[in-house]
């Protein structure tokens, strides 16, 4: 917020270096707070399971793998297996994936304009997860590109989706923020539909299928991750380039128009952007419904609406609420695992009526 | 005067436009033009095409017919961004978000001066205050647009146009649902304005307070321009009863001879007595 705020011409321009350095830390505090409790998260993620290390340790196995440092432990190759193999992907799969919801909803809650759009509630999500079902029981999956299609199918699904929303939802011009969310639902019901047919007839695919449906981040392997990035990194970075020019977007089109902006160009690519980074994290977990409500709610009422700011500071406390989601899922009731997204819908639920009731989302 | 302004290309030039929406007409000729340093006001009935005009010029909406000269040249031939580093706008019912703070909103005026991926220099962000201290919204800058008056939210807006730094400003009905003062206030701004270089073309309701700030006047009818010049021999007893109909007069102020546009009701003289 303080970024933002106009100061007189001669407060910029004085040389007034005490209070410089000030400014800059307040300036830097949100990127600080959010990565030191992403990396509490995952710390606390990589310590806790069937097998519980200390924390200390946890930090000392990572911070020796760091180049240039080398820290002397001595602790069972175990512990190390379990540290790297097994929590380590899982962690920063649960990371990417809700950076990436986190991000996604706050890129379509600034195109639409509407604090409600989300990856799960726009149909984005359930279009890109027929599309990996798809993917998963045709041929080419077990061809040699093997997952690497899921997530181009993924967003082939989620941008289908996104389109028919958009163009069930537009009446003269305009788009109705409830009329929005509504044609999103009932797509969405639709499509989990006819996700829910192929797992019926998928054959010896099936549990392929329900493994993928089912979601979280059990499946979680290094190879995985490597497959998503590059998709994530290409979609973030087509929102990123167009993050001030959403500020400007919050104004009603005719303004944006008038100051400059080609309204249907911009909306078109940020949508795009947006939905590659949503379907690929489909692609990865399933459907994890509500990250792209509450964290970037929780970020605007923190730090302001400015999409410069709000866009990677979502990114980075979505990382960390879908890492602590995923270790409350699969602690809870150890040994067996609760999908991520029945904790996630949990919390997110009751979050989105109360939205409801707290704001009348007509004003908004 | 007259050989400067025959040199110089009028800074607006808007001829012979003609619009139709859902079917009918809107616009079937109609036309304005605007010198720098002058306010120019444009009135006439509801539903005359003003606030369609004003729309045409900044390609909100797209004309069938009409010639539309910035500064001599085609409007068409320039870009967006580019014409909105000359033109700003001031529409009547602006949008945005109850919870953005004015100086955000008035910081967005720069964006046409900005590159996509540059973010506000010092410069921009004084350009922004003095921008607020001529619209007189300094003093809540920091205040969410939420909990503003109309006549303040009215200012953010203004000073978010100032912040482009336009040659240019259109304004649609700025002083509607103002009180009295604010409304001179709003005209007294513009006024200032010209007097810096900038052209102002004003839609506006009021014709006596159109023709005491005014230059020139434009007056509209069914989507024409029926009369264009300064406000005394645009504001007649007879254009205006001809345009508005027989329910208002024009009368002469007593001691500066300014015509004020006042109701023609039946026995006005014996109630006032």
């Amino acid at each position: 917020m303080d970024a933002r705020r106009i100061e007189p011409a001669g407060a910029v321009a004085a040389p007034a270096s005490r209070g410089a350095g000030l400014r800059r830390l307040a300036h830097l505090g949100p990127v600080a707070v959010c990565l030191l409790v992403l990396v509490a998260v995952a710390l606390a993620s990589l310590s806790q399971g069937a097998a519980g290390l200390p924390p200390r340790t946890v930090a000392g196995l990572l911070v020796d793998r760091l180049p240039l440092i080398a820290i002397e432990l001595d602790v069972p190759e175990t512990w190390r297996r379990i540290v790297f193999d097994v929590r380590l992907p899982r962690v920063i799969a649960a990371g990417a994936v809700g950076a990436a919801l986190a991000y996604s909803g706050a890129a379509y809650q600034g195109v639409f304009r509407n604090p409600l759009a989300e990856p799960f509630l726009l149909g984005v999500a359930s279009g890109a997860a027929l599309g990996a079902a798809l993917t998963i029981v045709s041929p080419i999956y077990s061809g040699a590109y093997g997952f690497g299609w899921v997530p181009a199918a993924a967003f082939a699904g989620g941008l289908l989706a996104m389109v028919l929303v958009y163009l069930f939802s537009r009446s003269g011009g305009s788009v109705s923020n409830a009329t929005l969310i509504l044609a999103g639902v009932a797509l969405s019901a639709m499509l989990a539909a006819a996700t829910s047919f192929i797992l019926m007839t998928a054959g010896e695919r099936t549990q392929a299928v329900l493994s993928f449906l089912f979601g979280g981040f059990n499946t979680a392997s290094w190879s995985r991750v490597a497959w998503a990035l590059p998709y994530l990194l290409a979609g973030s970075a087509v929102v990123a380039v167009f993050a001030r020019v959403l500020n400007v977007l919050q104004l009603d089109e005719e303004q944006a128009a008038q100051l400059g902006v080609d309204v249907t160009r911009t909306k078109l690519l940020v949508l795009g952007g947006a939905s590659l980074v949503a379907a690929t994290a489909v692609a990865m977990a399933g459907v994890i419904g509500f990250v792209g409500l509450i964290v970037p709610h929780v970020v605007r009422i923190l730090w302001g609406g400015d999409h410069r700011r709000l866009l990677p500071l979502a990114a980075l406390l979505g990382a960390s609420f879908l890492i602590a989601a995923d270790l409350f899922a699969r602690t809870v009731i150890a040994p067996q695992e609760v999908p991520v997204g029945i904790v996630t819908a949990l919390l997110g639920g009751p979050f989105f009526l109360w939205l409801l009731r707290a704001r009348r989302v007509g004003d908004l | 005067m007259a050989t400067a302004t025959a040199l110089a290309a009028p800074l607006l030039e808007v001829r012979d436009v003609h619009v139709a929406l859902g079917g009918g007409p809107v616009l079937a000729g109609a036309g304005v033009t605007v010198r720098a340093g002058e306010v120019v006001g444009l009135a006439g009935p509801n539903g005359a095409g003003k606030s369609t005009l004003l729309r045409a010029v900044t390609r909100v909406l797209r004309a069938e017919r009409g010639t539309f000269l910035l500064r001599g040249t085609p409007i068409d031939a320039r870009s967006r961004l580019d014409f909105a580093r000359e033109v700003a706008v001031v529409q009547q019912l602006p949008e945005a978000p109850p919870t953005m703070r004015v100086e955000e909103l008035v910081l967005l005026g720069r964006h046409p001066h900005l590159r996509l991926l540059g973010r506000e220099s010092g410069r921009d962000r004084a350009i922004a205050l003095d921008a607020m201290r001529r619209a007189g919204c300094d003093a809540f800058a920091e205040r969410a647009l939420g909990t503003l008056s109309g006549g303040e939210r009215r200012r953010a807006f203004i000073a978010r146009a100032l912040a482009q730094e336009p040659r240019l400003l259109l304004l649609d009905e700025p002083t509607a649902n103002l009180d009295a003062g604010a409304q001179g206030e709003v005209f007294e701004l513009l006024r200032a304005l010209a007097a810096d270089g900038v052209g102002v073309l004003v839609v506006v309701h009021d014709l006596t307070l159109a023709a005491s700030y005014c230059d020139r006047l434009v007056l509209m009818q069914r989507g024409r321009t029926v009369a264009e010049g300064p406000p005394a021999e645009v504001v007649t007893a007879e254009t205006v009863r001809r345009v508005y109909g027989d329910r208002v007069t024009v009368v002469r102020h007593p001691s500066t001879g300014a015509p004020l546009v006042v109701p023609a009701v039946a026995g006005t003289e014996d109630r006032d007595a």
